[in-house]
């Protein structure tokens, strides 16, 4: 069985944005990047998988040599093997289009995003993904279960959870709740060392333009302080919230 | 040429954010001088769409007892939207509009554009401005494709009546083109969800323990609110990780968002920045969240909460 990870860098959750050239592009001076979170909980159930039927896990992410680290530290968490397909994408329809001519050459038989990129927030790479090879696709995953060819599926909605059954080949959007917090694992030396003999392939990109342009980039308006009001003086709060702030 | 809005829905009543899309899809309408067209599923109530100024409603009947299915709902609203020529298709920001958006996306060949959070700009391209970095910023994003598809975020463009006579259409559910299928949904439809919210009452560390939510119960109850909790409160299972906002957790859109015992750490200032009124009630008063808050009490939230829930029960009746 045949596993596939996309996985995004992304400025760690800490990070404070800023912009550079004019507000045209952003700011990675200081910036310390991390596997994208959502994409870290489908790797670890991606290695979870390994260890239980024998999966192949790859890792795959489109960008240039500066995501290679983050690569390795996939290897290191336990991937089989990595790719980097060598283009710095503009949007996701770009990544989406370039998986999909990889996926056209190797069978996965499970494929898994996470739900979005904590830094563009797109969440499209998935769907449009499955729509081009005719696959199912099942985004916000918080429970993934196989057995043989059959896959079932928890999907989390707004005020619950959908339950859902499937075939391979199948894409998920993985999120918190697939594995959690306490379940992902840190590499350790031994994964480490590992991680420098596994193979990183680099491949070129197909030419496609993106769908999309980022043309200008802009921080929230600072805010005004924050209006206190004394611990006694709870009538004095509900009259702002009605009166002021008019949201009661 | 047209402009096709999704009407999400429950036990067939369409839900406010149909109304908000609605309202935001006519001002796209009206700017191209086009028609504004809906597409809903198993609705009953079509004429509450009539204060939106909609032009036509294709509501469109699924199988008894069927589940939301997004390969098919797509595949359906895509077939109107071929047919009618649209331009820009809106879907919501909800689970559901957006599992749906990128699809839509694929089969028209068409530009998927999430977390807008205003009008475009410009139409030809289209121009719109949308935020990143889980709202800790905003861009303005160019389109290269004639058709679009827009992920609106909820509350940010509000409502806005007008006058209409909306003209129901019935169009078939399309075929589903993958095997892929819903056989339950467990959700609570007794709470109002944080999606749906309009106010948000949420808990963090500063609680102590499980055993206390029922301060953030009893204050969302009497509000109408839905809960939430900070992200270290999900990670040590005090409460289900369907209630964390934050960076990595669900984003918070509502009217009024309380934090009660949460620091304000920044990932989770991220997730509720598009929030319009945020209070905090916190005993640190070097608490984060005093910077991103519009009002705050410092004060031990269990004195200063019972108070709270206590005043306004006085005040509904």
């Amino acid at each position: 069985m045949n596993i596939l990870v996309c996985i995004s860098p992304v400025p760690d959750t800490t990070s404070k944005i800023n912009f550079k050239e004019e507000n045209t592009a952003f700011e990675t001076l200081g910036i310390q990047y991390v596997i994208n979170p959502n994409d870290e909980f489908g790797l670890t159930r991606a290695v979870h998988l390994q260890q239980k039927v024998g999966a192949k896990v790859t890792v795959v992410t489109v960008g240039d040599t500066s995501c290679e680290p983050i690569l390795r530290k996939c290897l290191a968490i336990g991937a089989d093997q990595a790719i980097r397909v060598d283009l710095q994408p503009q949007d996701g329809f770009q990544v989406a289009t370039q998986l999909e001519a990889l996926c056209k050459k190797t069978n996965y038989d499970l494929i898994i995003t996470g739900r979005e990129s904590i830094d563009y927030n797109g969440g499209m790479v998935g769907g449009l993904l499955a729509v081009h090879m005719g696959i199912p696709y099942v985004p916000n995953c918080v429970h993934l279960d196989l057995s043989g060819n059959d896959v079932a599926l928890e999907r989390e909605i707004d005020g619950g959870k959908e339950r859902l059954k499937s075939s391979l080949p199948l894409i998920v959007g993985a999120q918190k709740g697939l594995v959690e917090e306490k379940d992902l694992i840190i590499p350790n030396m031994r994964g480490i060392m590992q991680a420098r003999q596994k193979p990183l392939e680099v491949v070129s990109p197909i030419e496609v333009t993106a769908a999309t342009l980022v043309e200008h980039y802009e921080k929230p308006p600072e805010k005004g302080a924050v209006k206190l009001v004394d611990a006694e003086d709870i009538d004095g709060l509900i009259d702002l919230l009605t009166n002021e702030a008019k949201v009661l | 040429m047209a402009v096709v809005v999704y009407l999400e829905s429950q036990k067939g009543t369409i839900k406010k954010t149909g109304f908000e899309l609605a309202s935001y899809g006519r001002a796209v309408a009206d700017a191209l001088g086009e028609q504004l067209i809906g597409v809903g599923f198993n609705l009953q109530d079509t004429k509450s769409i009539n204060p939106y100024g909609m032009d036509v409603l294709y509501n469109v009947d699924t199988p008894e007892g069927s589940f939301f299915n997004a390969d098919r709902y797509s595949s359906t609203i895509a077939g109107i939207a071929s047919k009618e020529k649209a331009q820009v298709i809106v879907v919501s920001s909800s689970a559901d509009g957006r599992y749906l958006g990128p699809l839509l996306s694929a089969k028209l060949d068409a530009a998927f554009l999430s977390n807008v959070v205003d009008l475009p700009t410009q139409y030809s391209p289209l121009k719109v401005k949308r935020s990143c970095f889980t709202n800790k910023a905003f861009n303005r994003t160019l389109s290269q494709k004639e058709c679009n598809i827009l992920s609106l975020s909820s509350n940010a463009f509000g409502l806005n009546e007008q006058q209409g006579d909306v003209e129901v259409r019935s169009e078939p559910y399309a075929e589903a083109t993958t095997d892929l299928e819903v056989t339950a949904i467990d959700q609570a439809t007794d709470k109002v969800s944080i999606a749906d919210a309009d106010i948000v009452v949420s808990g963090g560390r500063g609680l102590k323990g499980p055993e206390n939510w029922h301060l953030i119960e009893d204050l969302a109850s009497v509000l109408d609110a839905a809960t939430a909790c900070s992200k270290p409160v999900s990670d040590m299972g005090w409460r289900p990780h369907s209630e964390h906002v934050g960076q990595t957790g669900k984003p918070v859109a509502s009217n009024l968002y309380i934090a009660i015992g949460v620091s304000g750490a920044i990932q989770h200032l991220a997730g509720i920045n598009s929030s319009k009124v945020k209070v905090v009630i916190n005993n640190d008063p070097e608490a984060p969240f005093f910077k991103a808050a519009d009002y705050g009490i410092v004060g031990d939230a269990f004195e200063v909460v019972p108070k709270l829930i206590e005043k306004l029960k006085a005040r509904k009746h």
